[in-house]
């Protein structure tokens, strides 16, 4: 070939081996302070949707069990007319704890995950990239939040096609996405406290498995606080789980809520899930 | 073998000062009871090849982490370009890649999403992401099958796909932890024909552990022998083989013409007991289920 081409060449839209590496003599340059964060939950977030769209088994799989609770459970209960429910149909005020419950499975699970990074190394790998730990733990509670959001929709449509009386709001499902990302970032955050400390996907497994029933059956998921024991009202009002539950049924459903104390107890719990997380994620770098 | 390393790198820091890669001086660091660096010195010059040796439980991949700023510096100082890894360590961790022993691609992504990741969290902006992500995939010869999700890569792959990942970010620093572990010769001599490539065109340095001799011995500037927590000698390998074929020679030993290899240097240094000492139970393992994974 000895004319020159019509039109010159790209570097990047050569397809032919010489791409060059002129890209990589020149470090980037670092991002400033507060869009770090930012920039590490995106990254996180758009690792766990790449996942997702290579294997959606787990997608399904994990929609088997919100879908069994709202047809067996539902509309059992609705027969029996047991449950006060302050005048919906019983599978109506249920369908929102089972969308919190299918997204808290998916987040108290997830520090298995980061128990199984590091023992793959990508953990540590990620420690020693510009991201303090802070950050890190930040970017896996959102990107777990994602992966939880798009199982609350699955439930969602499922809940829907039961004839569930759901809104359409946008606003509202806004706020919906933003309590079940927030009340998953808590529970991945606990999930990976107890992963700093037990250190060891089997034992994670198992207190995984103890504490996601307790956490559901001592909340308002399946039925009102007001029906409940004393002791268990106690508990139901120290478990981030209500409140998440409190939310998306006054958002879903329109039924009365403490929306401002709702998301206030979420973002204060993930708040501190994050500190505590962070804290523990140097016994995991270990 | 010394390199002029003044000329290497036009944006060096401190004017006029040689700044070494990476130094160590008195690094100790111990699990438990059990003092896994036991005063450290090491001086890594930059732009050169440098081998850190030894067995299993030497002391090698604790004394990496440390530079990595993954495990604090309880005793000693650590500095990487001048700057001390225990108190500036995002400073150190923009100049670093890091292969990390294990094979540590995610095998549910791709191997172009394996590389993306590592360039956003370099903050690697936008618009030249894509481009930036090709170069590195290209220069380890992974153009090809970069969008195979990884799982379906073999070992070799695997390794140049993490050396893409290191390189995505142009570090001045590349640390190697055990890069050929586990490979069959092919993969191997494949993996360090990439390194040495990429040092070429890029002028990077290298620090890499490793416990096959002979790949020191072939492609290292410079290697320091490691021994319960210390390096035991430093040199060019050749300066080492050539110095225990005379001392050898001065104590009258047999006739043997042969030159040494390093892995009798380090018999030499390490002295008797080498063999009942060389790693514990979770060393062989760990080093088991890598070669395992490798396949």
């Amino acid at each position: 070939m000895s004319e020159a081409p019509a039109a010159p060449p790209t570097a990047s839209a050569d397809p032919g081996g010489a791409v060059g590496i002129g890209l990589l003599l020149r470090p980037p340059q670092p991002r400033a302070g507060w869009r770090l964060l930012p920039a590490r939950v995106v990254a996180m977030c758009a690792v766990e949707l790449q996942k997702l769209r290579h294997d959606r088994t787990e997608l399904y799989t994990r929609a088997i069990q919100p879908a069994l609770w709202l047809l067996i459970f539902g509309q059992t209960f609705t027969r029996i007319r047991a449950i006060p429910t302050g005048g919906i149909p019983y599978i109506d005020f249920m369908a929102p704890g089972i969308i919190a419950q299918s997204a808290m499975f998916i987040a108290i699970f997830y520090g298995i995950q980061i128990i199984w990074e590091r023992d793959a190394g990508v953990l540590n790998k990620l420690l020693v990239t510009p991201t303090p730990r802070s950050a890190l733990v930040t970017g896996k509670a959102f990107a777990a939040g994602v992966k939880s959001l798009i199982q609350a929709l699955v439930v969602i449509v499922i809940a829907a096609l039961l004839g569930v009386a759901l809104t359409w709001n946008p606003l509202r499902l806004l706020g919906v996405a933003a309590a079940v990302v927030l009340g998953s970032a808590f529970f991945s955050c606990l999930s990976m406290t107890i992963a700093g400390i037990v250190l060891s996907r089997d034992r994670l497994m198992g207190i995984g498995q103890a504490i996601t029933m307790p956490l559901f059956f001592g909340s308002n998921a399946l039925y009102p606080v007001a029906v409940m024991p004393g002791w268990l009202q106690a508990v139901s009002r120290a478990n981030p789980l209500s409140y998440q539950v409190d939310a998306l049924r006054g958002l879903l459903l329109g039924t009365p809520a403490h929306l401002a104390a709702d998301f206030a107890v979420l973002v204060v719990a993930a708040a501190l899930g994050i500190t505590a997380a962070s804290g523990l994620l140097g016994r995991l770098a270990r | 073998m010394t390199r002029n390393t003044t000329a290497d790198r036009p944006d060096g820091q401190a004017p006029g000062a040689v700044t070494d890669a990476v130094t160590c001086a008195g690094l100790a660091y111990s699990f438990g009871g059990m003092r896994a660096v036991d005063g450290l010195d090491l001086s890594v010059g930059a732009g050169e090849v440098f081998g850190l040796l030894g067995p299993n439980g030497a002391g090698k991949t604790t004394a990496i982490r440390c530079i990595t700023t993954l495990l604090p510096v309880p005793a000693g100082m650590v500095r990487v370009f001048g700057h001390d890894a225990a108190v500036d360590r995002m400073a150190v961790r923009r100049l670093l890649g890091y292969v990390p022993q294990q094979l540590s691609a995610d095998a549910a992504l791709t191997g172009r999403e394996n590389v993306a990741l590592f360039a956003r969290v370099f903050d690697v902006p936008r618009r030249e992401r894509a481009a930036r992500v090709a170069q590195a995939l290209a220069a380890v010869d992974l153009a090809d099958a970069a969008d195979r999700l990884a799982n379906t890569y073999s070992g070799g792959m695997v390794r140049r796909l993490e050396l893409a990942q290191a390189l995505v970010s142009a570090p001045r620093l590349l640390i190697l932890d055990e890069p050929t572990i586990g490979l069959d010769p092919i993969a191997r001599t494949g993996v360090w024909e990439h390194i040495n490539a990429v040092r070429a065109a890029t002028g990077m340095t290298v620090l890499v552990t490793t416990h096959y001799m002979d790949e020191a011995d072939q492609y290292c500037d410079r290697v320091g022998l490691m021994h319960r927590g210390r390096i035991r000698a430093l040199g060019t390998p050749a300066e080492l083989r050539r110095g225990l074929g005379e001392r050898r020679r001065a104590q009258g030993g047999a006739a043997t013409d042969a030159l040494p290899t390093l892995e009798d240097v380090f018999r030499d240094v390490a002295g008797s007991g080498l063999d009942d000492t060389s790693g514990d139970f979770r060393d062989v393992r760990s080093t088991r289920r890598t070669a395992h994974r490798v396949g």
